[in-house]
């Protein structure tokens, strides 16, 4: 049984900003290892929504990650970056491009803060545009989407 | 997925920060157009604007009191765009249930070593 750390907490700073900021009960040497480690990524990155295929991480600046998962047999998301800043048990910057909209490049700082036992991670993905923020929030969570459309819907039509 | 373009779209609504600011400012208590105008530093002309679109999409109620037309947000509105967010939690969060479960062998993997 897993020990719980507290739920993700995603938040809209800017525009152009997601903040998504999570504590684990874990000491930051761990955590690091598990976000850098490509046989340790590959159990946990894909959630409950499919099988990572494949990680792959060049880890050193300038070296480049790929991401591939496969969504329950139905289809293939990938996601691949480079490396621009790593203070080691501190600080990650990456670059971060969902394949399936190759212009919306995010850049993405991955903050490791240490709390002694325990570890906050604070990842801050920054877009170009409102547009292309709108869209990786979309993107990995399709249902989620339409779930929302169909209320908005709703919203319109007791409004009419 | 692409938005329509429409007037009725609440994620059309709150993309200009203007709206939000109105919005923010109405969480805090209904408010006349005038204050509004006041705390913004616009026209009262352009804040009416905004608050005719805001009101078009259920997100902004209005009721006469006296002489006086008082707006307020009406929350339930932004629960699709609230949702859309959330569904993008949820996704970050099944990952990192499974990053505690991979942490948790860690660190007996590291115990087990000490000893």
């Amino acid at each position: 049984m897993p020990s719980s750390s507290g739920t993700a907490t995603v938040t809209l700073p800017s525009d152009t900003q997601i903040l998504i900021v999570r504590e684990f009960d874990a000491p930051v040497p761990l955590v690091w290892k598990a976000w850098t480690t490509p046989e340790l990524v590959k159990r946990w990155w894909s959630g409950e929504r499919g099988e990572v295929m494949s990680a792959e991480i060049d880890f050193r600046v300038g070296g480049r990650w790929r991401y591939v998962m496969n969504a329950h047999g139905e289809f293939e998301v990938a996601f691949n970056g480079v490396y621009h800043e790593i203070d080691r048990y501190e600080r990650i910057v990456n670059t971060e491009v969902f394949e399936g909209m190759p212009n919306a490049r995010a850049l993405v700082t991955n903050t490791f803060v240490d709390l002694g036992d325990r570890t906050r991670m604070e990842m801050l993905i920054e877009h170009d545009s409102q547009e292309m923020r709108d869209g990786h929030l979309n993107s990995g969570m399709e249902g989620g989407m339409q779930e929302a459309m169909d209320r908005l819907e709703q919203v319109a039509i007791s409004l009419g | 997925m692409a938005r329509a373009a429409t007037t009725a779209d609440v994620f059309n609504a709150v993309a200009e920060g203007r709206r939000r600011e109105i919005l923010d400012l109405l969480a805090a208590g209904e408010r006349p157009v005038q204050e509004l105008a006041d705390a913004l530093g616009l026209a009262q002309p352009q804040v009416s604007k905004h608050l005719r679109v805001l009101r078009d999409v259920g997100l902004v109620d209005v009721r006469d009191a006296g002489r006086r037309r008082l707006y307020r947000v009406n929350a339930t509105a932004l629960k699709p765009v609230h949702d859309w967010v959330i569904g993008f939690e949820r996704l970050w969060e099944e990952r990192f249930e499974r990053l505690d479960a991979v942490l948790d062998e860690l660190k007996q993997e590291d115990n087990d070593a000490q000893q």
